[in-house]
């Protein structure tokens, strides 16, 4: 992914995000992460049925980093089994840590797979799925 | 101001170090200092069994009459050294307050408050009844008598607050509330972290019962602060730790004793390179003058914030404090991606809520970026940051 394109699906998701919204969540499981060493804080809400994601959404306050990958995030798991979206978190993971991965299965989520770079966005960009990973645990429990 | 004395800048020349509310760097002479002790003269206080060993506790005590003539304290026994403000805070409510205060009294803070002016009292208001209140603040964010007057009823026995707060950076009128406090049967304890370090502070002037800070916000060490009290609240309050240095005897019969004051509240071996480096960043202080370095921060306050008018898309929530703490945003960007694009440039501001999560009900935003200036910054610091923040526009060609 070029550099430039990269930017922009990034702002862009962080200005527009995707499903960012606050809306009757009686069906949906709730989970907060903070992010220990910033301030970003997220609310992901995640409705879960026959173990398919059938519906998610989230606020909170986030760094474009944060904002950004939950709302690409959650475009790639709506509609997908929970062995599904752990497969991309298995992936997604996988690329953070700069370990071999399967770029296709990531789509826009190859925006973050230079982060390692910096190495304190690493956290930012985790975020969402380690957000993710509790409303799953919370379903299976 | 005497920025040839700290070799932060030597080694880090580029640096633009707007985040003295968190920490602040130290002079040479107090590192020098920390470094003798710990080249020179190693040994523990208080035993004096031999030359090394003297030296140290004498430096140690000295370091205490050094305190006590920076706050003008009474008395020498009216000094504790702890680990900081915070540590300080957590002796006066669990050592003092827990057994002075009883169900259903009232003590007022405000949601300026740092976390350390506000956890200690939630946890005794569990554990013991007692009611936190929080005094309103004015338009401003700020404190007056007329608002704390709103609040007071016949249970109130305590006000607690920073003499100036950490965020908004506004200095409280201390005097004209401790001249209440004490005419209505009330206590003032006074958070000085982000005060005694820029602002003259005298106990006996402002008649403060308790007074915590920290030594690393005034180009002292870390892991060393002081809880001045009142010696006759002193003398009351109850040890948290227990252990050598504090006891006088104690024998297989359970039969002791503990020391008088100031050791008795200062158990186990303290940080004793810490509190020399504080005597040595307090005689640093004393020797710029401490009038002339609020001046000076007033001075650089007031021109930051003639500044930051020309830059068009930032908002500055403090304008009207009195401080070197100045809190903004750049609208429509998350503080942590403006401390972040800042950082690009080697300026080092802090973005949160700067341990003070309740002033979001007051100032009606969660997280902000705080620039707290000290003795050393200068007004070409201002002017990069006033040039970076107008270019702004690149932020993410920046951060991403």
């Amino acid at each position: 992914m070029d550099s430039s394109f990269r930017r922009e699906l990034i702002v862009d998701n962080a200005s527009n995000p995707f499903h960012k919204e606050t809306k009757d969540n009686q069906e949906f499981i709730k989970a907060n992460t903070h992010n220990e060493s910033c301030i970003d804080n997220i609310n992901l809400y995640v409705k879960i049925q026959d173990d398919k994601i059938i519906d998610a959404y989230f606020d909170g306050e986030a760094c474009a980093i944060t904002t950004s990958a939950t709302s690409i995030m959650l475009k790639n798991i709506i509609g997908k089994s929970i062995d599904e979206a752990r497969n991309i978190m298995k992936e997604y993971y996988k690329m953070i840590n700069e370990e071999e991965y399967e770029e296709e299965k990531l789509g826009e989520l190859n925006a973050y797979s230079d982060i390692s770079k910096q190495a304190s966005r690493k956290k930012c960009a985790i975020l969402p799925f380690q957000t993710l990973e509790k409303t799953i645990k919370i379903y299976e429990d | 101001m005497n920025r040839e004395d700290f070799l932060m800048f030597e080694n880090n020349p580029d640096i633009i170090y707007f985040d003295n509310g968190a920490t602040t760097f130290k002079p040479k002479k107090v590192i020098h200092k920390i470094g003798d002790y710990y080249t020179k003269y190693t040994a523990n206080a208080h035993r004096g069994d031999y030359d090394i060993s003297l030296k140290v506790d004498t430096e140690y005590e000295n370091t205490r009459e050094v305190v006590k003539n920076f706050i003008n304290a009474k008395d020498i026994s009216e000094i504790i050294f702890t680990k900081g403000t915070t540590d300080s805070m957590n002796m006066i409510v669990f050592g003092f307050m827990k057994y002075y205060l009883k169900k259903g009294d009232e003590v007022l803070i405000t949601k300026s408050e740092h976390a350390s002016n506000v956890l200690p009292w939630f946890e005794l208001e569990k554990k013991l009844g007692i009611i936190v209140k929080f005094i309103p603040l004015t338009e401003d964010f700020k404190v007056t008598l007329d608002n704390i007057k709103k609040v007071v009823t016949p249970n109130t026995k305590i006000i607690s607050l920073a003499h100036i707060t950490n965020v908004i950076g506004d200095i409280r009128p201390i005097k004209e509330i401790g001249e209440y406090a004490h005419d209505n049967n009330m206590l003032l304890v006074v958070d000085g972290a982000q005060s005694v370090p820029h602002l003259k502070t005298d106990v006996q002037d402002l008649n403060i019962d308790f007074l915590a800070f920290s030594a690393h916000k005034m180009l002292g060490p870390t892991g060393v602060g002081v809880l001045y009290g009142k010696k006759d609240l002193l003398e009351v309050m109850q040890p948290l730790t227990f252990g050598g240095g504090m006891n006088s005897f104690f024998e297989s019969t359970k039969d002791l004793e503990y020391k008088e004051l100031p050791l008795r509240l200062e158990a186990g071996t303290q940080n004793i390179a810490g509190v020399l480096g504080l005597k040595e960043a307090i005689l640093y202080l004393e020797e710029i003058g401490m009038d002339k370095i609020h001046n000076y921060e007033i001075e650089l306050r007031n021109y930051l914030i003639k500044r930051l008018k020309e830059v068009n898309n930032i908002t500055v929530y403090n304008e009207n404090s009195e401080s070197g703490i100045v809190i903004f945003n750049i609208n429509d960007i998350f503080a942590e991606d403006t401390s972040r694009y800042l950082n690009h440039y080697n300026i080092c501001v802090r973005a949160g809520n700067h341990c003070t999560k309740m002033v979001k009900d007051e100032i009606k935003v969660k997280n902000t970026c705080r620039i707290s200036l000290y003795l050393y910054n200068t007004k070409d610091e201002i002017d990069k940051l006033i040039e970076v923040l107008k270019n702004s526009k690149n932020i993410y060609d920046i951060i991403l």
